[in-house]
């Protein structure tokens, strides 16, 4: 967000507002779970931070998603599969050649820099995006979500199989695995990051400041900590480059498209290519989000990929209200916050109140009592500590009231005018505005 | 209200540039012919449309006439025949290249943008917008050239919004508007192209009589203005009294062509519209 100001200024900075209020319910909410849970300062910043990295990821997700679906009416169903290829890629281009250093890895990469592993994986997850739209988005929407999950299912395959588990690839040794996965032993991206930008100094400084409060081990709390703020800026990032890819005559020709494609080729816009554009663009960040997802955490194995995930990222995007880019920050963060993480703090703070480590441990000791004595402890017990099986079915019950009750979601039913410049009349007299005021131009003027 | 029309006319509120200056006949069908399954749907259409006339293509339901469009304007690729605008051969051509040559249609349901408000409606018709390349629109020292076409534009889709009489729906959704005004935005919107020749399907289906008298002193007015016009329409009456020339579709054929008192005294019309055997 760039200096407002006026009218157009206050409706854009409504919506920082939606975003921050959300970030800090979701804070005051962790805190006070941690502070019931009895954490220390490490565990309430870990959690903290662990709640910042998925608001992120998703909000990223459901931001890419919406140009597919909210903006272009793509019915994309296979995001996880161009998220593998984005980390997949990312890891071959990066990793360090096989047999340098002291790694244990099986196979190596190409020992190119982090960062152009990053544009690698945005770049082949966009090719990917392209070979599945050109057959496809000529056919009928439910085609192109056919072809989509299909898509993501055979890229986990892919990933699995023997045969590309270990190639050669420039006179290297590189591969994907197989079903042990890749160890990602490349440098940590946040220490590489520091190091780029010469920062080691203050941020030796601030682990030794948080080192203070928490006495073991303060790095890994604060690059925990630092990553998930990193993640938000990608996160505004995200949203200001679709939230002017939008507000543009290229985003009217994606709503046309989405209303009624006819009309708009009738209208003399190439509608296939606008098209390709979209998805490819959405791809290319699906990918970007698998890098900056799976890239901290050491090593990726396939079945991570599986298409529950892309599930994850539908849900969060019908929270938030499809077509609205801050709503789906809003229902990336509500999902990734309540729905994703929520069950499992839930379950911690009923363990703490109530020791359930003597939960019955299968349904029917659990029903039995219930059904006999009238005893309804050792279900509660036991659906308690189902929780993390019970978490899809939750999501699941959320799903249908919303679609019952609320289906356009938190902000779908607000209009993000598609135009550079308000569309209303110019007042005689009035001069331009100047772009920093128009960029944040938003729908809500009406 | 046709004074009213004359007067924001000259003050070149339409289109960018108006109707370019086109051959005596920039629209030409040759043998066109059309089969789906086994049902042959238009076969062996000739007829031409003179530049500056309002035309009228009629005939009876399942006569081929929404079929002929469909093959003129791209929507459908013909078996057999030729389609000629401009002195360019666009037989087969994909819709959106055949529209940005000048020859643009409406559709016999109005189909505007429900989701879009007016305004986002009308903004997508101008051509070679320079914000739809992705890129331009988002590159922070390229945006404020996009913007500034974009007010120019605003201005421009203000003009043709007060030209139609529906200024003061600009900011509705399109999905609210009702039968009539979704003909009143078609129209306008297709105008916003910048077309030489508009094909209208069925224009007057389902629009009040008011309403009608109101589009067709628009259509004539933009007819003055050297555009040029071929109607779809199965009310014989309207054609007749509107229309210099008329072409009289049955069974996929040309039945005939000609002025309206000559289609007028053709048996063979009479026969059709009665139903009698051909």
């Amino acid at each position: 967000m760039s200096t407002t100001s006026g009218l157009v200024g206050r409706i854009a900075d409504a919506d920082l507002t939606y975003v921050l209020a959300m970030l800090a319910g979701v804070y005051a909410l962790y805190l006070a779970a941690g502070l019931a849970l009895g954490f220390d300062a490490r565990g309430l910043l870990n959690s903290v931070a662990v709640v910042t990295f998925y608001v992120a990821v998703f909000a990223m997700l459901a931001l890419a998603l919406n140009l597919h679906w909210g903006y272009t009416g793509l019915f994309n169903i296979g995001v996880v599969g161009f998220m593998a290829v984005g980390i997949y890629t990312m890891a071959l281009v990066s990793k360090p050649v096989l047999g340098s250093g002291g790694s244990a890895a099986q196979v190596g990469g190409l020992g190119l820099p982090i960062w152009v592993g990053m544009i690698a994986g945005m770049a082949a997850a966009a090719l990917l995006g392209l070979v599945v739209a050109l057959p496809a988005l000529r056919l009928r929407a439910d085609y192109l979500a056919i072809v989509t999950i299909a898509m993501s299912e055979i890229v986990r395959f892919t990933l699995l199989s023997r045969t590309f588990q270990s190639f050669g690839l420039f006179g290297r040794t590189v591969g994907l695995g197989g079903g042990s996965g890749l160890i990602l032993d490349f440098q940590s991206p946040l220490a590489a990051l520091v190091g780029t930008l010469g920062l080691e100094g203050a941020y030796a400084g601030l682990v030794g400041l948080v080192g203070t409060v928490v006495a073991q081990n303060p790095r890994a709390v604060v690059d925990q900590f630092v990553y998930g703020l990193l993640l938000l800026v990608f996160v505004a990032g995200f949203y200001w480059l679709l939230k002017r890819a939008g507000e543009s005559p290229f985003g009217r020709v994606l709503k046309a498209i989405r209303e009624d494609e006819q009309v708009a080729g009738a209208l003399g816009k190439d509608t296939d290519r606008f098209k390709i554009k979209s998805f490819m663009l959405g791809c290319a960040l699906m990918g970007l989000v698998g890098v900056l997802w799976f890239m901290p955490q050491g090593a990726i194995t396939p079945n991570t990929y599986r298409p529950r995930l892309t599930f994850f990222v539908w849900i969060a995007l019908i929270i938030g209200g499809a077509g609205s880019n801050t709503g789906s920050v809003l229902g990336g963060g509500v999902f990734a916050a309540l729905l994703f993480q929520g069950p499992l703090y839930f379950k911690n703070l009923v363990d703490r109140a109530v020791d359930i480590s003597n939960a019955p441990g299968s349904f029917g000791p659990a029903v039995a009592p219930l059904l006999g004595a009238g005893d309804p402890v050792p279900f509660l017990l036991y659906t308690v500590d189902s929780v993390r099986q019970l978490q899809l079915v939750l999501m699941g019950v959320v799903l249908i009231v919303l679609m019952h009750r609320r289906p356009e979601g938190l902000l779908g039913h607000r209009e993000e005018t598609a135009a550079t410049v308000p569309l209303t009349r110019r007042v005689a007299g009035e001069d331009d505005e100047p772009e920093s005021q128009a960029t944040a131009a938003d729908g809500g003027q009406r | 209200m046709s004074e009213g029309v004359e007067e924001r006319a000259t003050t070149g509120a339409l289109g960018a540039d108006g109707p370019a200056d086109l051959a005596a006949e920039p629209l030409r069908v040759d043998g066109l012919e059309k089969q789906f399954g086994g049902i042959t749907a238009v076969d062996g259409a000739t007829f031409g449309v003179e530049r500056g006339t309002l035309t009228g293509l009629i005939g009876p339901n399942g006569a081929g006439k929404s079929t002929t469009f469909n093959l003129v304007t791209g929507v459908h690729r013909p078996d057999a025949g030729q389609v000629t605008f401009a002195g360019e051969d666009i037989t087969g051509m994909d819709p959106h290249r055949i529209a940005r040559k000048g020859l643009v249609r409406t559709f016999q349901i109005a189909r505007e943008l429900g989701g879009m408000t007016v305004m986002e409606n009308m903004m997508l018709a101008p051509q070679r917008q320079s914000g739809e390349a992705l890129w331009r629109s988002v590159t922070p020292g390229l945006r404020p050239r996009v913007r500034r076409e974009e007010s120019d534009l605003v201005e421009q889709v203000w003009d043709t919004l007060d030209f139609f009489d529906i200024e003061h729906l600009a900011e509705e959704e399109a999905g609210g508007l009702s039968g009539g005004q979704r003909k009143l935005l078609e129209l306008a919107r297709a105008l916003l192209t910048d077309p030489d020749v508009l094909l209208l399907d069925e224009p007057f289906a389902g629009v009040n009589p008011t309403l009608e008298r109101r589009l067709l002193d628009q259509i004539h007015a933009l007819r003055e203005r050297g555009y040029t016009f071929l109607l779809v329409e199965h009310d014989m009456d309207l054609i007749m009294e509107q229309c210099e020339h008329v072409i009289v579709m049955h069974q996929g054929r040309i039945l005939t062509q000609g002025s309206p008192a000559e289609v007028r005294s053709n048996e063979a019309v009479v026969e059709a519209y009665l139903g009698g055997e051909v």
